[in-house]
This record gives C-alpha cells, structure tokens and sequence, in this order.
C-alpha cells in the first residue's frame, strides 16, 4: 500500500516561498493568482494491505516526525 | 567543570563551543557522538548550531531522534543545564524541550552577520552576568530563525519571563527594522518555564576572544560557569 501525503503550514503562518513563487508568477502575467502556499509531499511505501493499520501507522509518522504540528498540517491518500 | 557538546552529522560549530570552553573559559569540554546514548558525568549540555541531518525535512527534525537525545531530555527534564545554539535551539523545538517552532527567515535568505540583542531577562543561569535591558552585538548565521508560537504559548513565554533576548537596534530598541528574520515578537532566545533549558540563534561561541574583535559572547559563557561555581569575573 502506498501513502501520498501532504504537508502545508497551517493558515496565517507566514509562507516566504509561497510569496516570492507567487510574484514570480505575476511577472509572468499570470495575474490571477491570487495566492501561493507551498508545502511537502511524500510518497511512503508500506508493507501492508491493510487499511486500518496503514491509516495508523500513516497519522503516526505524520504527528511524530513528517509534520510539525505547531505550524503545519497533513493530509494523505492510501493507494493499493 | 564538564561540559558535553553534542556531534551531530553536520554539526559544524561544535569545535568552537569546545574552544571557547577549554581555552578561553578553561573548563573541560567532552565531544559526545549523537549514537551515544548517555551524558553522565555532564554538568552542562551543549548543542552547537551546523546543519545537521542537512537540515532535511525541518531543521532538527531528525537529529532531534538521535540515540543521544533520550538522554539530553531526561538530563533537561531532571534539571540540568541545556544550551542550544542557532541549529541546536532548532533541536530543542523539534524535541520538545522548549515551545514553538522554527520557520523560514522571512526574507528567503540566509543571514550572516553581527545582530544586537537584548538581555530581557538577567536571572537565568544563562545570562546573570549580564544586566537587565542590556545589550549585546552577537554574530547570527542562518536560513530558518523565523520563530513562531501559537498566542497562548506567547502570552505565557511573556508573563514568566521565557523570553531571554530579542532583537533590538544598537540602542536595545526593540522594533521590527531591528528584526532580522521575522522571529515573533522579536525573539532571539527562550527559556523553558523551569530556567534550566536556554535555545538562542546568535553564535556567543563565535563571539568570546579579543582576537575576534568581539568578546560579547563571553557573558553567556561565563554565566552559566557562574551559575555553578559563583562568581566569575567578566571582563569585556
């Protein structure tokens, strides 16, 4: 099973790179975006076909060491 | 006195910690690998600034898993005296030992040069040779000093008097022109609520001989010798 998952700084916390990728944006013309936020994606091998445990282990790794929970959140998709 | 400085894999200011500890202050200082898995015999725990784990993930995400670090928790928790410098405070967030979190400098770039910080609190094992409200030039060098807190947590860092130094101009006026990285508050270095643990992201290390034209950094130093052996005499 494989995990996708995704870590984003939580609202209001300030985003440098998503700033300067957004403005790079706009002097390209692309005018209408109207925000950028960057974050981290991870795609995690797991040796395990069941979901249950995957989701565990998955929220598991995020909390512990993936995401910083004082200023990110996480996401993720289990794939067979 | 024994003071132990943890090596990370990229910890690149650890041999100037144990300069500054042996030839300057003339105390003992012990290199202890990040496998080790104890700090016995230790009066006082040094985690030096570098990149360690090449600062993957977050910085100190990893290295804040080391095999050593069990050990430098139980010592904090039982007391003893913890000091992380630039990429060491970054350990100390990721662990745990102190509150918040570490995020990109707000401009993008890494800084390197001579910052002034204020001492806002003189009474911790970390700065009573110091005055309060005084201030010091301290070298920063660093990509992620940006700190942050939830508003709960900084209340509380500011009514118990956590918060050691802040940013501030060459006069201690503490403003965000002063502000280098876009630390909340200004924040240069906290305290944990017990005063024994101590993270700062200006280099004193870099900063403690009159051959390097600065000295400041030598009342950090000296205060924690003072801390235990009463008094030391600074002279800067």
């Amino acid at each position: 099973m494989k995990a996708r998952i995704y870590i984003t700084l939580k609202d209001g916390i300030h985003d440098p790179q998503g700033r300067a990728v957004q403005q790079s944006l706009h002097m390209l013309g692309f005018e209408a975006v109207q925000d950028v936020r960057m974050g981290k994606f991870l795609e995690v091998d797991l040796q395990t076909t069941e979901k249950e445990s995957a989701e565990v282990q998955v929220k598991n790794m995020c909390q512990k060491l993936l995401a910083n929970m004082v200023i990110e959140d996480f996401r993720y998709e289990l794939i067979n | 006195m024994n003071i132990g400085i943890i090596v990370f894999p990229g910890s690149n200011c650890d041999r100037d910690c144990a300069h500054v500890v042996s030839e300057v202050m003339g105390e003992s200082a012990h290199f202890i690998w990040h496998q080790e898995t104890t700090v016995k015999g230790m009066d006082v725990i040094i985690l030096p600034g570098g990149f360690s784990y090449g600062d993957y993930l977050r910085t100190g995400s990893i290295a804040r898993f080391s095999p050593i670090m069990e050990a430098v928790i139980e010592f904090a928790n039982s007391g003893g005296i913890v000091l992380g410098i630039c990429n060491g405070f970054q350990i100390l967030l990721e662990a745990g030992l102190l509150p918040g979190a570490m995020s990109h400098n707000k401009d993008l770039s890494f800084i390197c040069e001579e910052v002034y910080v204020r001492v806002e609190n003189a009474d911790t094992p970390f700065t009573n040779q110091c005055q309060s409200g005084q201030v010091l030039k301290l070298p920063i060098a660093h990509a992620d000093g940006n700190y942050y807190t939830d508003p709960v947590t900084l209340s509380a860092l500011q009514a118990n008097a956590q918060i050691v130094f802040r940013y501030c101009d060459k006069d201690g006026n503490v403003m965000s022109t002063a502000n280098p990285n876009g630390s909340l508050d200004n924040i240069a270095g906290i305290r944990n609520a017990q005063g024994n643990v101590l993270g700062l992201m200006p280099h004193p290390e870099r900063c403690a001989e009159i051959i390097l034209s600065n000295q400041q950094g030598r009342f950090i130093f000296e205060s924690v010798l003072t801390s235990f052996k009463g008094n030391v005499s600074v002279s800067v």
